[in-house]
C-alpha cells in the first residue's frame, strides 16, 4: 500500500519531467540540437500563469491566466528562435548548448528581478483537495497533472503524426535540404515549434506549481527532465513522456527503500544503463546503418 | 515562350566565379542537359534555379514570371522539382512516406481539419496515396514501399529521389547527375524513365549528367560548361564536336 502510495505521487512527478523532456524532444526534432533552457522555460511559464493569475498580481481567473501565460510562452519561444537561435543556423551543435544554458540564467534573472527570489505559491482551484480510496490518499493535483500530461502527449503526438504542418517539422528535422525543396518554409517550421515548446513548458510549469511553491531556480529540474528525454531517445514524443514517467517512478521509490543518497543518482544512474544498453533510447528512430 | 529561361545568371563565392554570365532557355517538353568537367558550375547553377543561392547577377524566369528573388521553398508549389547529386532523402521514413512528402504542397487542409480527419482530408489523401502509387508503379519501387530509406542501397535511394520529385507533380523536373554511381542496367532504366516523363506526363527536364551515352540518348540539346562560362549549345553531336568542349574534357583536339 505504502508503495502504491509512492507510486501515484511519483507518477505525478514523472508527468512533469516528460512534459519537459517533450519541449526537449521537440526542439531536438527541429533545430537538431538540445534546449537546456527548457526548464528554466518551464519556470518562466509558471511564474508568468502566477503573474497572471494570483490575487495579490492581476488577479485573473485560474484558467484565463494559464491560457494567457502559454500565449505569452509561445511568444517568448518562438521571439527566441527567430532573434536568437536563427543565427546560430549552420552552426556545430555545440553552439545551440551553450546559447540555450546562456538563455537559462537569462530567464532565471528575468523571473528573479520581477517576482524575487522567495518562494512563491501558485493559487490554483484544486489546491489541498485530495480524493480518499481504499488508504490511499491521491491529490486533485497529481490527478490533474496525470490527465492533462496524457492529453497534452496525445495531441502533440497527433499533431506530429497527422497534420501537414507537424510533418513539415517532422521533415524538416530529418533532412532540411529536403524539406525545402518539397516546399516546407524550414525557418518558420522552427519558429513555430520553439513557440509551441514553450507553450508545453508553461503546462509543465504550472503543474509543477500547483504541487509546491515556486522560485526562479526551479528550472533546474531540467537537468533530470534531460535524462529522461534521454532514456526515451530524443526523438520520440512517447519516449519521452515514459522516460519521464520512469524516472519520477523509480525516484520516490528508491527515496524509501533504497539506501543513502541513490535516489538523487537515480534518473542518471538510469540514463546510464539505457545509454550502454541501447544507445538510442529505449524508443530509438535511429537504425543502424548497415554496411 | 520558353519554360524556363536563365539570363545572364552568376553568382560569386568570394573572388571564386562559380557561375559567371550563363544563359539558356529550355522549352516545353525539351530534354536539356548540362555537361562539363568537375567545377563548371553545373550543380551551381541547379542550386540557383532552386534558390538554395541568391545570384550575384541575373534573373530566372520560369513560365514567364521572374522566381529570381522567390524562397527555396516556394519553388516546389510553382511546379519545380529536383533531385541532388548526394541524394538528400527523410532518412527515418519510408519510402512511402518520402513520396507522400513530396505531396507536401497540394495539402489544403488545415490543422483542425487534419486532427479530426475529416472526410475533405480522407479525400484529400486517397489522391495523394493515388498518386504516389502511380510513381511508385512508374518507377518500380512496390517492394521498397514500407522500408526505411537508412537501410536501402544507393541506386534504390537514388530512384526514390526521382519518385519523389515526380510526386510534386512538377512541370519542370531537375535531375542532378542521375546516372551517377548506377549500374549499367539502372542507367538504362533511368535513360527510360526521362523518356517516360517527357512523353506520357509531358515533362520538361533538366539535367546534369556525366554519363555522355545517356546524354546522348535522352537529351534534344547539350549545354557545355567549363570554369562557370558556357562554351557551346547544340545537339549533343554539335556540342561534343565543338573544339572549345574537347579542349575542356580532355585539354587537346582528340575526339571525345
Amino acid at each position: 500500500m505504502e508503495l502504491l502510495q509512492l507510486m501515484i505521487g511519483g507518477l505525478a512527478n514523472g508527468c512533469i519531467y516528460g512534459l519537459v523532456a517533450l519541449g526537449f524532444v521537440m526542439i531536438y526534432k527541429a533545430s537538431e540540437g538540445v534546449n537546456f533552457a527548457q526548464g528554466d522555460m518551464m519556470m518562466l511559464g509558471a511564474f508568468i500563469a502566477l503573474g497572471f493569475g494570483n490575487t495579490d498580481q492581476m488577479g485573473l481567473p485560474f484558467g484565463v491566466a494559464v491560457l494567457l501565460a502559454m500565449v505569452l510562452m509561445f511568444g517568448i519561444g518562438w521571439g527566441v528562435e527567430r532573434v536568437v537561435v536563427r543565427q546560430i543556423f549552420g552552426q556545430p551543435q555545440f553552439a545551440l548548448v551553450i546559447l540555450t544554458i546562456a538563455l537559462g540564467f537569462v530567464f532565471r534573472f528575468v523571473a528573479g528581478s520581477i517576482w524575487g527570489y522567495t518562494p512563491l505559491v501558485l493559487e490554483t482551484p484544486f489546491a489541498g483537495q485530495n480524493l480518499r480510496s481504499g488508504g490511499i490518499v491521491i491529490s486533485l493535483a497529481d490527478l490533474v497533472t496525470i490527465g492533462v500530461t496524457l492529453v497534452l502527449t496525445l495531441a502533440l503526438w497527433a499533431f506530429f503524426a497527422f497534420t501537414r504542418i507537424g510533418l513539415a517539422a517532422q521533415a524538416a528535422s530529418q533532412n532540411q535540404m529536403a524539406a525545402y525543396i518539397v516546399g516546407v518554409p524550414v525557418m518558420r517550421v522552427n519558429s513555430l515549434i520553439w513557440g509551441l515548446s514553450g507553450a508545453v513548458a508553461t503546462v509543465a510549469g504550472v503543474l509543477y506549481a500547483t504541487r509546491g511553491a515556486i522560485d526562479p531556480n526551479i528550472g533546474l529540474l531540467g537537468i533530470k527532465a534531460f535524462a529522461a528525454a534521454v532514456i526515451g531517445g530524443l526523438g520520440s514524443l512517447p519516449g519521452a513522456l515514459l522516460g519521464g514517467l520512469i524516472i519520477g517512478v523509480v525516484e520516490p521509490v528508491a527515496g524509501r527503500y533504497a539506501p543513502g543518497e541513490l535516489a538523487k543518482m537515480s534518473p542518471y544512474i538510469i540514463m546510464l544503463i539505457v545509454l550502454v544498453t541501447r544507445p538510442g533510447g529505449l524508443f530509438s528512430q535511429i537504425q543502424m546503418k548497415k554496411v | 515562350m520558353s519554360l524556363l529561361q536563365v539570363e545572364d545568371l552568376a553568382i560569386h563565392f568570394g573572388g571564386v566565379k562559380a557561375v559567371d554570365g550563363v544563359s539558356f532557355s529550355v522549352e516545353q517538353g525539351e530534354v536539356f542537359a548540362i555537361i562539363g568537367p568537375n567545377g563548371a558550375g553545373k550543380s551551381t547553377i541547379f542550386n540557383l534555379i532552386s534558390r538554395v543561392y541568391p545570384p550575384t547577377r541575373g534573373t530566372i524566369r520560369f513560365d514567364g514570371r521572374d522566381i529570381t528573388g522567390l524562397k527555396a521553398h516556394d519553388i516546389a508549389g510553382l511546379g519545380i522539382a529536383r533531385t541532388f547529386q548526394n541524394i538528400e532523402l527523410f532518412d527515418h521514413s519510408t519510402v512511402l512516406d518520402n513520396l507522400l512528402m513530396g505531396r507536401h504542397t497540394h495539402r489544403g487542409t488545415n490543422f483542425v481539419q487534419d486532427i479530426l480527419f475529416l472526410p475533405k482530408v480522407r479525400q484529400e489523401e486517397r489522391e495523394h496515396r493515388r498518386r504516389v502509387e502511380q510513381v511508385i508503379e512508374l518507377l518500380e519501387l512496390e517492394a521498397y514501399r514500407k522500408k526505411m530509406i537508412a537501410g536501402l542501397p544507393y541506386g534504390v535511394r537514388k530512384v526514390v529521389e526521382i519518385g519523389r520529385a515526380l510526386a510534386i507533380g512538377p512541370k519542370l523536373i531537375l535531375l542532378d547527375e542521375p546516372a551517377s554511381g548506377l549500374s549499367v542496367e539502372e542507367t538504362r532504366d533511368v535513360a527510360f524513365w526521362i523518356e517516360d516523363m517527357r512523353r506520357d506526363m509531358g515533362l520538361t527536364v533538366l539535367m546534369v549528367e556525366h554519363d555522355m551515352s545517356l546524354v546522348n540518348q535522352v537529351s534534344d540539346r547539350v549545354l557545355a560548361m567549363a570554369n562557370g562560362q558556357p562554351l557551346a549549345l547544340g545537339s549533343p553531336a554539335e556540342v561534343q564536336a565543338h573544339p572549345d568542349v574537347q579542349a575542356a574534357y580532355l585539354g587537346t583536339g582528340a575526339a571525345a
